[in-house]
């Protein structure tokens, strides 16, 4: 008896999963930017920090939390103590009953987890990015790391901190003008640029070690250092030929190589994810635009960014599809363009966009007063959540990649 | 057969109740995660091992002639000279939004810049471009790059050697006026003069 109950249960279930088969809504990895529907989830059963962290993490990877009756999935668990919980399908299957055919809610489970170690935020996060991972195929971000500077009274530091600003450590300690941090791939270690020294040069930290030397210190402006993908590369902008260029060399410092050689300046260089072109902000004749030059050479090509005037501040995405940029007008706006150019889209008021490693978020700066804040933007959805602030202006945030 | 419908809605309504409740299934395998501090700045952890990095060279091959005054000098810095701020103060040249163009009405003060350097040939000087907070944080960088460098490609025209001018840029970091209007912003929008000589 008790074994054919299982048996039954089985049946029943195999049936429920080919009748909620009719009810799934694709999920796809491409995505129109702007105008992508969120996933409805209904989150239950979470409390206090722990529920807190999962509608933010979920939020900003496109996902919004409506009530159960609504949802596509429900996510419901616990966290007393540590934080588990399962995710199931809420779908609508036809069961047939003694009174004839009747709609009843399935549930299907997706997902089954607990977590142990840690602090309960680390096991919200754990749990996020596994939901993101089960419902989408493609790997979470809330585990991932932003570094920024924080600006007061004319000099500032550069700090690290969880992607959504949460536990932020600051790892210079110089009171110096400091700008432009940026990942080093793949690694715990940063480039930057600070004024600790003079004038604007490039640092290199390895933030494990603790280890910093100056990188670039040329006369005039070394800044704004963008590492390859790969880690073989450096480019960044120089002055020393007497004028702000565009310039590459090798990740020990050898093999510099100018790029561009004009009477304007470039600003801001981000690679493509194949490691074969530099995108950066120029201007020619006066107006600004994005261009790409080959990282080994030759002429500069436009990258057209129709309807978002004066761009600068690219990022290549990390799936090569896409470059995010501020637009400038009368305030800034976050656009993003084809990475072959076109016509862009305006996403929502800010500056200095950086890339997600899940090609979909963005971090970014947004002026309030005089002084700036991060915040962080689902390109898809357009849903916006702001990240915790330290005290100062935050601005520049480069993500961990 | 009655039967088998009986307890298909029975695991069916059990099944219903294990969703929307979520704590009576046994969950297996908890994922372990690592300890809080682990992966933090600062910390001693190897796990992405050292990386020391190489500081450039700085004798590079030579380049093309460029807009600013040619090639910035290398055998002084701000580290090597005393300054003095005051001494051209009032030379302190102002310029139109996003442009580094030098405007006719402050071709004087260069003037005034230039008949000093000509007169007392120990004189070096450092060109400090500013700009207002009307623009993003490296674009405005680069722009204040700019504005200090149109200043010494004047200079230079003016037969001042380009190896006595050092140029520095502040972007919008280290504005004159705080503010957040056209007053202020006109007056950060700016290329300071200062006097330097050998310590």
């Amino acid at each position: 008896m008790k074994s054919f109950l299982k048996l039954s249960l089985i049946a029943a279930l195999a049936f429920a999963t080919v009748a909620r088969a009719e009810d799934v809504i694709e999920i796809s990895k491409t995505y129109v930017p702007g105008s992508t529907p969120p996933i409805k989830v209904n989150i239950s059963g979470f409390t206090g920090e722990v529920n807190e962290v999962l509608n933010f993490d979920l939020y900003v990877m496109g996902f919004i939390n409506v009530p159960a009756d609504q949802a596509q999935f429900l996510i419901s668990g616990s966290n007393n103590g540590s934080v588990q919980g399962t995710v199931t399908d809420r779908a609508v299957a036809s069961v047939s009953t003694g009174a004839g055919n009747v709609n009843r809610v399935t549930g299907y489970t997706r997902l089954n987890k607990a977590y142990t170690g840690g602090s309960l935020r680390r096991q919200a996060h754990a749990f996020a990015d596994d939901i993101v991972l089960t419902l989408t195929g493609t790997k979470g971000i809330a585990q991932t790391k932003i570094a920024f500077k924080s600006a007061a009274a004319g000099s500032g530091e550069i700090y690290v901190s969880d992607f959504d600003g949460h536990n932020a450590q600051a790892v210079t300690h110089d009171g110096a003008i400091v700008a432009a941090p940026t990942w080093v791939p793949g690694r715990l270690a940063l480039y930057y640029t600070s004024y600790r020294l003079g004038s604007p040069n490039i640092f290199h930290h390895d933030l494990s070690s603790g280890s910093r030397n100056a990188f670039a210190r040329y006369p005039g402006m070394s800044t704004s250092a963008a590492v390859s993908p790969d880690g073989s590369r450096v480019a960044m902008i120089l002055d020393k030929s007497g004028n702000p260029e565009l310039w590459v060399c090798n990740a020990d410092g050898s093999g510099l190589k100018q790029l561009t050689r004009t009477p304007e300046d470039e600003s801001s260089p981000c690679w493509s994810p194949d490691g074969k072109w530099i995108c950066y902000a120029g201007k020619q004749g006066g107006v600004r635009g994005l261009y790409k030059v080959s990282a080994s050479g030759g002429a500069a090509q436009r990258i057209y960014t129709r309807g978002a005037p004066n761009p600068s501040e690219p990022d290549w995405s990390p799936d090569g599809k896409w470059i995010v940029f501020t637009s400038q007008t009368g305030g800034f706006q976050i656009h993003v363009v084809p990475a072959e150019g076109g016509t862009s889209t305006l996403l929502v008021d800010g500056e200095d966009p950086s890339w997600a490693p899940n090609s979909r978020t963005v971090v970014f700066a947004k002026r309030s007063g005089g002084s700036r804040r991060l915040s962080l933007l689902d390109v898809p959805t357009k849903q916006v959540k702001d990240a915790a602030r330290i005290s100062g202006s935050n601005s520049q945030p480069s993500w961990a990649k | 057969m009655k039967l088998i419908k009986l307890t298909a809605m029975l695991a069916l309504a059990l099944a219903m109740t294990f969703a929307a409740t979520g704590c009576k299934r046994k969950v297996l395998n908890p994922t372990p995660l690592p300890g809080q501090r682990a992966g933090t700045p600062g910390g001693t952890g190897p796990q992405f091992g050292g990386d020391t990095g190489v500081p450039l060279r700085q004798d590079d091959s030579a380049i093309g002639k460029q807009p600013g005054g040619g090639e910035l000098p290398t055998n002084w810095s701000r580290e090597t000279v005393n300054t003095d701020a005051a001494r051209f103060e009032a030379q302190t040249v102002y310029f139109a939004l996003d442009s580094h163009q030098v405007r006719d009405t402050e071709r004087m003060k260069l003037e005034t810049v230039a008949a000093a350097m000509n007169s007392q040939p120990n004189l070096l000087l450092i060109i400090e471009g500013h700009c207002d907070e009307r623009g993003t944080e490296e674009y405005n960088r680069a722009l204040g790059s700019q504005r200090a460098l149109s200043l010494r490609e004047e200079l230079v025209k003016a037969g001042i050697s380009g190896q006595r001018i050092l140029t520095e840029t502040y972007g919008e970091d280290r504005p004159a006026v705080q503010g957040h209007n056209e007053a202020a912003w006109s007056k950060n929008r700016r290329g300071a003069f200062i006097a330097a000589t050998p310590k």
